[in-house]
């Protein structure tokens, strides 16, 4: 939404002459923009969908990536459009990326556009509904597939990308970098996530490789069509590292969706993802690693659940916000049970 | 001393009136928080109910956890309680985090008590979550 103090250029009817004027230069004077409006999405992603209309083509739905104008470091956008344009390359099932603008000046800030895949993002319908029910089925192996073909990825094509100092301590440094955040907002003590990080310090695996890793793979950041996976969304968190992060983070029973017996997403369990995984071609997984990282992930959450209630508590008035101060004991019965299990 | 009706009492005809008659009024992203809304409601319902006696229990288990002396007369007051548990959970998180519970009996102990105070938040936070097993 837009808000007081930010620059104009949010109000939808400026985008709408401003990208009007940037395609007919760039795409030729008989492009025009319609039905651009603003899509759910947080302060930091901005994102519009409008058709593009020319004179000799059928109508064209795209989606408009850019970061909020006046954003202070206005690069995480030409990185997303690298990473897409990699991912595509890679066989990784992304939209396609079109055209874009690192120069701010044309649209407030620097932006690029998409095709718009149509499909289904809400992980309860995707979970319940009937018409889902053979995206379900196939939806592991599809999984699996997206994910062996990203730790393929050249992790040179974005170098800005937060990278670990050597490849040994790059499970660690992440168990570092949850309890610097940790120690810093914690309003409260919380022995359990206490034992989480002592439990992870002393059993970190040692990554076999280092690959570029999604950061976020999970229902939500998918879109998903009757048929299965159409789209891996939302590159933000995009980070060099162990390639199994990605799949422990997958297991995580917040993702679950209250299918809790179903430890992956709540479609299969672990090693039907395991098997697939190596079977497209990922590496051979260790269950003890892939644990590890399941483990860090629900650490990860707790964590993030914490910086939510902060945020709250920091002055930031949302419902929602304050509600998952009061989520963290979920992941702490939940870090009890994977370490003793 | 208040008269009737109790706050758990106001606050849960609150919570159906808002269930009953306003949810289902609203859409997409309001309808989300009105839900978040009505379940934070139930949480604190809840805590009210069960407050006092989880941090009496939790005030116990840390003081022979930690050997503390208890204190010779029960705290005065639940702000005093809260107090008194928040610094013991203090003292314990950083046993924890200088290894003192990493293996042996007194870890067991750790594990058990911080097990039984995670189940207590559940009980007013969520108590449908439970060990998948």
């Amino acid at each position: 939404m837009a808000t007081a103090g930010r620059s104009t250029w949010t109000t939808s009817a400026e985008l709408h002459e401003r990208l009007g004027a940037w395609l007919r230069t760039h795409l030729g004077a008989d492009a025009r923009v319609s039905e651009l409006r603003r899509l759910a999405g947080g302060a930091s992603r901005e994102m519009w969908a409008f058709t593009l209309q020319r004179a000799e083509a059928a109508p064209e739905r795209l989606v408009l990536r850019r970061d909020p104008p006046g954003h202070v470091v206005n690069t995480s956008r030409g990185t997303e459009q690298r990473l897409l344009r990699a991912a595509a390359a890679a066989g990784v099932p992304v939209p396609a990326v079109r055209f874009g603008d690192d120069d701010p000046a044309p649209l407030g800030s620097p932006f690029f556009v998409m095709e718009l895949v149509p499909g289904e993002t809400i992980a309860r319908k995707l979970l319940r509904d009937a018409e889902f029910a053979a995206a379900r089925a196939a939806l592991p192996e599809q999984l699996a597939r997206a994910l062996a073909a990203i730790h393929r990825m050249d992790p040179a094509v974005a170098p800005e990308l937060p990278r670990p100092v050597d490849q040994s301590s790059a499970a660690l440094a992440e168990v570092e970098r949850q309890e610097e955040l940790f120690r810093g907002i914690a309003p409260d003590p919380h022995p359990a996530i206490e034992l989480a990080l002592r439990w992870l310090r002393a059993r970190a695996p040692q990554p076999r490789r280092l690959a570029l890793v999604h950061g976020d793979f999970r229902l939500g950041n998918v879109i998903v069509g009757p048929e299965g996976l159409r789209a891996v969304l939302d590159w933000e968190l995009a980070h060099v590292g162990d390639p199994l992060e990605d799949l422990g983070w997958l297991c995580v029973r917040a993702w679950r969706f209250g299918n809790d017996t179903l430890p992956v997403a709540g479609l299969c369990d672990r090693e039907r993802l395991w098997r697939a995984y190596e079977a497209a071609g990922g590496d051979a997984v260790d269950p003890a690693a892939a644990r590890w990282w399941e483990v860090y992930g629900t650490l990860k959450w707790a964590v993030i659940c914490i910086l939510q209630a902060h945020t709250f508590l920091a002055g930031v008035r949302s419902v929602e916000l304050a509600s998952l101060g009061r989520r963290i004991c979920e992941m702490e019965l939940e870090l009890l049970d994977l370490m003793e299990g | 001393m208040q008269d009737r009706p109790t706050a758990i009492e106001l606050l849960e005809v609150v919570r159906e009136f808002f269930e009953a008659e306003i949810l289902p009024t609203l859409e997409g992203r309001q309808r989300f928080h009105g839900l978040v809304a009505a379940n934070v409601l139930a949480i604190v319902a809840r805590e009210l109910a069960l407050e006092e006696t989880q941090l009496e229990a939790q005030r116990e288990r840390l003081e022979a956890l930690l050997g503390v002396a208890p204190a010779s007369e029960p705290c005065p007051g639940l702000a005093a309680l809260r107090q008194r548990v928040r610094a013991l959970e203090e003292a314990l998180a950083e046993r924890i985090r200088h290894g003192d519970a990493d293996c042996g009996p007194f870890a067991d102990a750790v594990r058990a008590h911080v097990r039984s105070t995670v189940v207590e938040k559940l009980a007013v936070a969520n108590p449908r979550w439970t060990s998948v097993g």
